[in-house]
């Protein structure tokens, strides 16, 4: 069975508790699993590419081709192949939306 | 928007669960109370994360040192390619930065029921979650023969004073001599670490004392990590200086003729390097946190909670990790994450996040600037609960080059910048 939009709100409103399976705290937990490579907030000091600010759908592209291994890489071929589409859409917003300074 | 009812049955339960395990510290009016024990790659990541993420709740790092020394990138020091100091930092931004009350100190006792912890200097932190990230413990006594403490044979095993002081012995020891290091049953910290040492006193010898030798006396039946990499390297880059010989298990160490037993032969050396068997630290141990093969720590994977002790959570290598999940500085700072994410969730009364993933990527020096590396991404498994890597997600290097050279050296300025600021 499912439950209508209404009759779930009523319950979310009974209990003290927000589930944190949402795409903000997800995409926060998954973009923290690039940043021991990348840097801070994906913030690189050196040669490893930093991915704070860049545009969504760059980001998305370049997760793509390393993927599909169109894309030039030491690593990152086989790191891309450990997340779905949607996490990589997650994570992809989330660098975006960091601002530079 | 849909749930299946059986979604929602699980998330009610889940909040309702945590949010009976007692009073939650925002119905009691306070600030919820998080103490982290151990600062290194796991410890510190966590308290800056529950900082960075929820500035409401309020952590204390205790650190028995009063800087961080990282180990990964330190068997360079052996080499004399890089210094200590380049792999230390301070404690200092996360204080000033994100709020961390850090505490040099050394923890006596934690006491659960009473959900406090007792340091050497007298103070008494309370805690609502308790991070425990010990790293190992070294355990010399568990090898024949061995002196505990022993300025003549080093471990190293930790980057600090023994890192320097075998770096000295190296560069003490006469062209033409032996340097033997002995490698314990797996899992200890850093499976590649033991080879990637090798690697760097191969080439510091082809390049300063050209006679001398590199014998790896290896207790598991094969490499451990990487191996094909590092074979290719011994052969290519090393024959006729390093030596290497798998089911080679110390039976007694006889330290003053520098000479270690094996079933078969005794083998000298005049640099002896015995890297020892290894347990999760002895704070863990203490705590009753130490569940799993008398070693290391059992811990639900959704929060690193430990499975033996409740609201106490248990991080990097002391952790019983799941298959293929490697003891290192990497997987520790991810672990912390996770772990950080689930407290503040659970601090909270919210449901904890039932997809982590964590990821590792370890880089080895095969020569002073040539790297190789092992990959791999980890997702949860919730039928078995556990950690499994994500179909075709894992793999080395294609060769060893000098471009992740220049990558393991901004990974290590990046990583050690995510845990301290």
């Amino acid at each position: 069975m499912r439950f209508s939009n209404a009759a779930l709100i009523l319950m979310v409103l009974a209990v003290p508790a927000v589930a944190a399976d949402n795409d903000n705290v997800n995409g926060r937990n998954w973009a923290a699993t690039c940043t021991g490579c990348h840097g801070p907030n994906g913030r690189s000091d050196g040669p490893i590419p930093g991915l704070i600010g860049l545009q969504k759908a760059y980001i998305v592209m370049a997760m793509r081709e390393f993927k599909e291994g169109t894309r030039q890489a030491t690593v990152m071929h086989q790191h891309a192949k450990g997340y779905t589409d949607e996490q990589i859409e997650r994570i992809a917003e989330y660098f975006a939306a960091q601002k530079l300074n | 928007m849909g749930l299946s009812r059986r979604q929602f049955m699980q998330w009610l339960s889940a909040t309702t669960a945590a949010a009976g395990a007692g009073f939650s510290p925002a119905a009691r009016g306070a600030a919820a109370r998080v103490v982290v024990v151990g600062g290194g790659f796991a410890g510190a990541t966590a308290a800056k994360y529950i900082r960075m993420w929820a500035p409401d709740i309020a952590v204390t790092l205790v650190e028995r040192e009063p800087e961080f020394i990282s180990c990964p990138l330190s068997n360079r020091v052996l080499a004399g390619v890089v210094k200590l100091k380049d792999l230390t930092r301070g404690y200092g931004k996360l204080q000033a930065r994100y709020g961390v009350r850090v505490v040099q100190d050394e923890v006596v006792a934690i006491d659960n029921a009473a959900q406090q912890v007792q340091l050497a200097s007298g103070q008494v932190l309370k805690y609502d979650r308790l991070i425990v990230a010990p790293g190992v413990d070294l355990l010399p006594a568990e090898v024949p023969g061995l002196p505990e403490g022993s300025e003549r044979i080093l471990h190293a095993w930790k980057a600090g004073p023994q890192t320097i002081a075998l770096h000295k012995q190296l560069e003490a020891m006469h062209d033409g001599g032996v340097y033997a290091i002995t490698i314990p049953k797996a899992p200890y910290r850093c499976p590649p670490g033991p080879y990637e040492r090798a690697c760097q006193v191969a080439w510091y010898f082809k390049a300063h004392k050209p006679k001398s030798k590199v014998l790896i006396l290896d207790a598991n039946e094969d490499v451990v990590s990487k191996k094909g990499l590092f074979t290719k390297a011994w052969t290519e880059r090393y024959a006729g200086i390093l030596e290497y010989r798998p089911n080679s298990e110390i039976v007694e160490v006889d330290a003053g003729a520098m000479t270690v037993k094996l079933a078969f032969e005794d083998v000298r050396a005049d640099v002896l390097n015995v890297v020892p068997p290894q347990r999760a630290g002895k704070v863990a141990l203490d705590a009753g946190l130490v569940n799993a093969n008398g070693r290391w720590c059992s811990v639900d994977f959704l929060t690193y909670e430990s499975t033996a002790v409740k609201n106490v959570h248990v991080l990097g290598d002391a952790i019983m990790a799941a298959p293929q999940m490697p003891k290192s500085g990497h997987m520790a700072n991810q672990h912390a994450k996770v772990c950080a994410a689930a407290v503040i969730s659970l601090l909270r009364s919210q449901a904890v996040s039932t997809q982590p993933l964590v990821t590792n990527t370890c880089y080895s020096f095969v020569s002073d600037k040539d790297v190789i590396h092992v990959a791999s991404v980890h997702a949860y498994n919730a039928e078995k609960k556990t950690m499994e890597i994500v179909q075709g997600a894992s793999g080395v290097s294609a060769v060893a080059s000098e471009l992740e050279g220049q990558y393991a050296e901004s990974w290590g300025r990046n990583i050690w910048a995510d845990m301290l600021g």
